[in-house]
């Protein structure tokens, strides 16, 4: 098979159906309008949220200073926000999410990665994990107090380990899980072997669920240590917590509420802001978005 | 067309072929040499007879084409060539040549670009960094894909990835490529120009290819050898030599005319376990 004519239109016809078949790379949204389109429809979940809160405090339903509207909340949340008391609080809270958060995620992965490996181990602690992730935080203070006493972080942290580690852990578990065989496979025939077919192969295979875990896992942390510190309150350390606990012994109604706003947007930005984006980062470069979908 | 090659598909009695036949037949080296391979698979207390007894030599740079139709073991027979399966009984011998493997989807790492999935074969294979860029060029012009190296696997049609996996395979230097219908998801109009590109490819690198399919047409289209399979348990019942002058065309009477005739052979075959 010389070079003869039927090559040559062969590159012509392969690089038509290429031109026909491929997926063409849009030009990108311009930066402004995809953010508005990805910000507007939270604004207006807020404010649904906000006006129908005000809607039933004009309802007369309980009083005003048991339940005060969004707007003495909001005020009241401007007020105290500027008492270095409130960052002391904050800066205490935050402290304790990341550093319990890092110990629920070496726990995590170590746990995830022992048991996703051998089979054993997933008979023994598979479904004791899952059982674990049904176990309301709250429970556990009991015992952690009793085991750690009440005047340091350690029962609050304790409790947070507890209540994230089994998620990442299950996370990493069925990310792992979740490999299509086919590229295990692939990886094999490669020549990928022990800790190169991990780090180029599991691993990266296995992110999508682990980052899934890593969300949920998240979520758990933060309600456990919002539980820690209304539960175990350590005098000596003003946290986010302990002064909600402290409006509560008050019955400060916006003050109630005020906390509370604080704790649900830090929740809510961690999660969104952070997790979300990394989920959604990791899908869209691996197709598992619908384009229309990436860009709404 | 090599004379060789047609004398080497001497006709077979009862699936065997005594292993010394071949050397008198062909004086080229046997680049993979399948012996008297059996495997059975147990589930519990049931077992399966996947493969029985199947004897193959595949010359170097020959292109041999596996036909058979479904519970043949033709996936079982590529993943024990290929060292995924350990192998019960008999003897595969590939004379320590490196052996690729190409599946029906592409199996690219949806993770990467389609330049770092190739990259990849040769970065387990211990390439050192530098030499890696040009010989990635290399293939992805020799699968005209030069334009799409940034690309990610999902932005790509199912021949342009099956394209990336071939190129993948090459990037491992195999000697030896074991392809399990490769082609078999992909449209009629897509199929027929890799036919064509595919031929053209291992015309210029005179690999050694054994090709698994449940087409006919396909299998003659592309075979030097055309080997037929039976089902549940496989073994090889019958060869078939392709002296059909090349570059072919999947609609040449001649390539047709063959198809047929394997086609009666292997229904016949099927019929076996209908009664």
């Amino acid at each position: 098979m010389a070079v003869d004519p039927p090559v040559d239109r062969l590159d012509e016809e392969i690089a038509g159906l290429d031109a026909l078949d491929a997926l063409r790379t849009e030009a990108r949204q311009p930066r402004l309008p995809a953010i508005w389109s990805a910000t507007w429809p939270k604004l207006m979940a807020v404010g649904t949220f906000l006006l129908l809160w005000q809607v039933i405090v004009w309802t007369g339903w309980k009083r005003e200073e048991v339940l005060p509207g969004p707007g003495t909340a909001l005020g009241e949340l401007w007020e105290i926000a500027q008492s270095s008391r409130f960052w002391d609080a904050v800066a205490t809270t935050l402290r304790r999410a990341v550093v319990g958060y890092a110990m629920a995620l070496t726990v995590g992965i170590v746990l995830g990665f022992a048991i996703s490996r051998s089979t054993v181990m997933r008979r023994a602690f598979g479904s004791f994990l899952t059982g674990l992730q049904s176990m309301p935080s709250v429970a556990w203070f009991p015992l952690a107090v009793a085991v750690f006493g009440l005047f340091s972080d350690a029962p609050i942290l304790f409790v947070v380990v507890l209540g994230a580690a089994p998620s990442i852990a299950n996370g990493l578990i069925s990310g792992v899980d979740h490999i299509p065989p086919l590229l295990l496979r692939a990886g094999k025939v490669m020549g990928a072997r022990g800790l190169a077919s991990y780090r180029h192969v599991v691993m990266p295979a296995a992110l999508p669920g682990f980052v899934a875990g890593l969300k949920q896992g998240w979520a758990f942390s933060w309600r456990s240590l919002m539980a820690g510190e209304l539960i175990v309150n350590i005098a000596s350390k003003t946290s986010v917590g302990s002064e909600l606990r402290f409006a509560q012994d008050l019955a400060d109604g916006p003050a109630i509420l005020a906390w509370m706003l604080v704790i649900f947007t830090v929740g809510v930005v961690v999660d969104i802001a952070l997790f979300g984006t990394v989920d959604r980062r990791i899908r869209q470069r691996r197709g598992l978005i619908e384009v229309d979908a990436a860009a709404a | 067309m090599d004379e060789s090659l047609l004398r080497l598909s001497s006709p077979i009695v009862d699936g065997r072929r005594p292993a010394e036949s071949l050397a008198v037949a062909d004086p080229r080296r046997v680049a993979l040499s399948i012996d008297d391979v059996s495997q059975t698979y147990r589930d519990g207390r049931s077992s399966l007879k996947a493969l029985d007894g199947v004897s193959l030599d595949v010359v170097e740079g020959e292109f041999v084409c596996l036909l058979g139709a479904s519970g043949c073991g033709k996936t079982t027979l590529l993943n024990l060539i290929v060292g995924l399966y350990h192998l019960n009984a008999g003897r595969i011998d590939v004379g320590g040549r490196r052996v690729g493997l190409m599946f029906q989807e592409a199996g690219l790492f949806p993770w990467l670009t389609v330049e770092r999935n190739i990259e990849m074969a040769m970065r387990f294979r211990g390439v050192p960094k530098a030499k890696r860029a040009d010989r990635i060029r290399e293939l992805l012009h020799m699968v005209h894909l030069d334009q799409f190296a940034e690309n990610r696997p999902h932005e790509l049609s199912g021949g342009m990835r099956q394209r990336v996996a071939l190129a993948r395979a090459f990037a491992q230097d195999a000697d030896i490529l074991l392809m399990d219908e490769p082609f078999g998801a992909l449209d009629a109009m897509t199929r027929d120009v890799l036919h064509d590109e595919f031929e053209r490819i291992w015309a210029e690198t005179r690999l050694t290819v054994l090709f698994v399919t449940h087409n006919v047409r396909e299998a003659v289209r592309l075979g030097d050898r055309v080997v037929l399979l039976s089902s549940r348990p496989g073994r090889v019942v019958h060869e078939f030599p392709v002296d059909i002058p090349r570059p072919r065309r999947i609609d040449d009477h001649a390539v047709s005319d063959l198809a047929g005739k394997i086609t009666d052979r292997l229904r016949e075959e099927v019929r076996r376990h209908g009664r």
